[in-house]
């Protein structure tokens, strides 16, 4: 027994510690670029705030994609909802409100992520310190996974800790190749040139999969294997079909516990039938932003969803 | 003005319940000590046990300081106690009972009418309403302050929402945390229970058409109230739900609560919610704290609400100067626990005397609680004494007024070692067909030195409180 506004708490407070992670990975991959790269860094920082979904609320305070601007915005700017500081108070009071639903160690390892981010996010970022607070909030989201995953008991207050998690996760990495979409489209001048190994190097740092995508794949960058990698490799944690694998976990032990099927199981269905390995040039076929921008668009009819059909309000 | 000390009384050696701490302490440093209170301090913060004050935009969740030198009270002492409130609390039920029904005690003339008829707390809905198991109020949390070796007084009787407990829980876990060696040569009376017995005593509670075992969740105004984490930390321990209004609903002459699967009748709800906010349809029409349509479901008899609705009205503190009689009207004894002496400033010579008497008493306010809106005579200035006097003029029947007591001290650790620091004691009772008083219960301490005013809200701190198995 489950009620409706703690699903809807744990989803929310999954959702937000995910994006907290996913923002600074961003910022990462951005300081990367702009680190390896001399020219047209304010582009770079552009599409992080793009890939961020950011845009129209970055413009409202800052004119121009520096370095220092983004960063702020994306890291410790509460007036985005987004920021690294903001989700990480928003997971926070969230599991607050659930709080009788986590375990001692889930609980307190946000507690610990909230005090330590408002810590070192107090004032405003030294450039030089910037890899040390993105290291540590990557640490610390990573030891809210480990206690999530260590100690909580695989029920449905756990399905709808991870439907938050991957349904997030999912729509971050769509955004992220959508926003570099271009990048990847084949194009025989682009092949083999030294710019666009950056490129692709960043998509993949992005993710956390610049190393495991060598393992896999033994090859120079090439763009529908990274496409590849990051949609449909089932192995590969951050990929649309992994997230989905993980969806599909929750979503089918949720109906089998309750005993009935919802409108976000239909839906399910229909996200799984369009990542089913080996097909990745179907998608380049219907064009890869034309396949991110309609698996985008389900996945978030998925989470709409579940909202209503557990009841979240 | 000579305190008495619960440790070390002025011209006694040390106190009998202390002597097993105290040759304990002989043997530890000073740094340790100072170290072990970091400890506390980095555990309270780490688990979130956090309180609200109203009022205060930074910090809005801030710790109650916590003191590691217990209190220490003997098994003797315990069983005296418990008696007079075990007594206390049969009272303040039978008194309920009658006041929303026959109003013997008023035919009797023993309360003047008009101090029940006057007053917020009573609910008219409630005549003629008998809620099931006939409990009305269910948790109680007695405040009881010592003056000396034998003098025990009942300071207030917080009979509709007393909190605290938690950190009576929590206390104790952090003492057993930072000094395990300690309960091991230390018979101390576990109160860990609690949550269990508060389970327990609510289902037996439950109306009497319930089927199975008893639903039971706990109603909180949300996790922006001051006491949301007691609220949070009852229902995970008794392993119950904690819903707010959003969450209840009135379906099918029941309350239920919205759940990922549907509606789910609950049939006890322990509300930590005033009256006032319970139901919109019955009391504040602006309350979304509440169920509406609740106060349907409890006149048929088809929830129990505990603590119950209009309960306040035995906790008021103009009632509570009428107390011995109370107790003794309605069970034919004598009050073991006494009450502090209480002008009322409704009548004109107690409101003569008071004014003449400021600089030595304590006025409160009848409704307030947690310290608010109360002046302490002796440590007041004369500018707040005439403030004081203008209001208490302008309004007399909102306010009482009682003689400084010299609350007894009990040691804290400090910079410079050990210094005594006034206390009072809150113990919890628990009522169903049985009346359940966990060994324990909440010491609070004024923190700075010479003060008297012990709430969290004021600066206060709190302690483990001991009851030794002997």
């Amino acid at each position: 027994m489950l009620l409706g506004r703690t699903a809807n708490g744990l989803y929310w407070m999954s959702r937000y510690i995910e994006r907290a992670e996913n923002m600074a990975r961003l910022v990462d991959a951005g300081l990367r670029l702009a680190l390896t790269r001399t020219e047209t860094s304010a582009d770079e920082w552009h599409s992080v705030v793009v890939s961020a979904g950011a845009e129209n609320a970055f413009a409202s305070r800052h004119q121009t994609y520096s370095a220092d601007n983004v960063a702020d915005f994306l890291l410790r700017d509460t007036s985005n909802p987004s920021s690294v500081l903001s989700s990480v108070e928003t997971a926070r009071s969230n599991a607050r409100m659930v709080r009788t639903a986590l375990t001692r160690e889930v609980w307190e390892s946000i507690n610990d992520a909230w005090m330590t981010c408002r810590r070192i996010l107090a004032s405003p970022i030294d450039q030089r310190e910037l890899p040390k607070i993105l290291d540590a909030v990557k640490r610390e989201t990573a030891l809210i996974r480990g206690a999530l995953h260590g100690t909580m008991l695989r029920n449905e207050i756990f399905d709808f800790a991870q439907l938050g998690i991957y349904v997030e996760r999912a729509d971050n990495t769509a955004r992220i190749l959508d926003v570099k979409y271009y990048v990847l489209l084949p194009s025989v001048s682009w092949v083999g040139s030294s710019l666009d190994n950056y490129q692709w190097e960043s998509i993949l740092r992005s993710v956390s999969a610049h190393r495991s995508y060598r393992w896999v794949y033994e090859a120079d960058y090439k763009p529908t294997n990274i496409a590849d990698f990051l949609i449909l490799n089932r192995r590969m944690p951050r990929s649309l079909a992994f997230c989905y694998r993980m969806i599909a976990e929750s979503l089918t032990f949720l109906a089998d516990d309750y005993g009935e099927r919802h409108d976000c199981h239909q839906t399910l269905e229909e996200i799984l039938s369009k990542l089913r390995p080996g097909t990745i040039d179907a998608v380049f076929d219907i064009g890869l932003h034309e396949f991110l921008g309609d698996f985008i668009h389900r996945n978030n009819t998925l989470g709409d969803e579940v909202a209503q059909n557990y009841r979240f309000f | 003005m000579v305190a008495f000390d619960e440790m070390r009384p002025e011209g006694a050696g040390l106190r009998q319940p202390y002597s097993s701490y105290e040759s304990w302490l002989q043997t530890q440093d000073s740094s340790r000590l100072t170290e072990k209170m970091r400890d506390a301090e980095h555990v309270f913060r780490r688990t979130g046990i956090t309180f609200a004050v109203y009022g205060e935009q930074e910090a809005a969740e801030r710790l109650i300081p916590f003191d590691i030198v217990p209190r220490i009270i003997s098994g003797a002492e315990w069983r005296r106690l418990t008696q007079g409130i075990e007594q206390r609390v049969q009272a303040l039920n039978a008194f309920l009972d009658d006041i929303y029904h026959r109003q013997e005690i008023l035919r009797a003339g023993r309360i003047p009418r008009e101090l029940i008829a006057g007053n917020a707390a009573f609910l008219p809905e409630m005549i003629g309403v008998r809620p099931p198991a006939g409990v009305y109020t269910h948790i109680i949390g007695v405040d009881i302050v010592r003056t000396g070796e034998n003098e025990f007084f009942v300071l207030e009787d917080n009979a509709r929402t007393p909190s605290g407990v938690s950190y009576m829980i929590e206390n104790r876990e952090t003492m057993m945390q930072l000094f395990p060696e300690l309960f091991q040569t230390i018979k101390v009376r576990p109160v860990e229970n609690y949550p269990q017995l508060l389970r327990q005593s609510l289902s037996q509670v439950a109306p009497r058409s319930t089927k199975g075992t008893p639903t039971v969740a706990v109603l909180t105004p949300g996790s922006y109230n001051s006491a949301y984490f007691e609220h949070a930390f009852l229902a995970d321990q008794m392993g119950v739900e904690l819903v707010e209004g959003q969450d209840l609903r009135v379906v099918d002459g029941h309350v239920a609560m919205r759940t990922t699967q549907g509606y789910k009748q609950i049939d006890v709800l322990y509300r930590r919610v005033d009256d006032d906010f319970l139901d919109p349809l019955t009391f504040n029409p602006d309350s979304a704290l509440g169920v509406p349509g609740i106060m349907d479901v409890y006149r048929a008899g088809n929830i129990t609400i505990a603590n119950a609705p209009g309960t306040g009205i035995a906790d008021d503190k103009a009632i509570y100067s009428y107390m011995p009689e109370i107790i003794e009207f309605y069970t034919g004894r004598k009050a073991i626990l006494g009450n502090i002496p209480t002008w009322r400033c409704s009548e004109a010579d107690s409101l003569k005397y008071v004014l003449e008497h400021l600089d030595e008493l304590v006025v409160k306010e009848v409704h307030g609680s947690g310290g608010y809106g109360m002046l302490v005579g002796p440590t007041s200035s004369k500018k707040e004494h005439e403030t004081f006097a203008a209001k208490l003029k302008s309004k007399p029947t909102n306010y009482i007024a009682q003689p400084t007591l010299a609350l007894s001290t009990c040691p804290i650790l400090t910079e410079q070692g050990l210094a005594p620091r006034h206390v009072d004691l809150r113990p919890f009772v628990l009522v169903s067909d049985r009346i359940r008083i966990v060994p324990g219960g909440l010491t609070r301490v004024a923190l700075k030195e010479g003060s008297l005013v012990v709430n969290s809200s004021q600066g206060g701190g709190t302690k483990d409180t001991w009851v030794l198995d002997d």
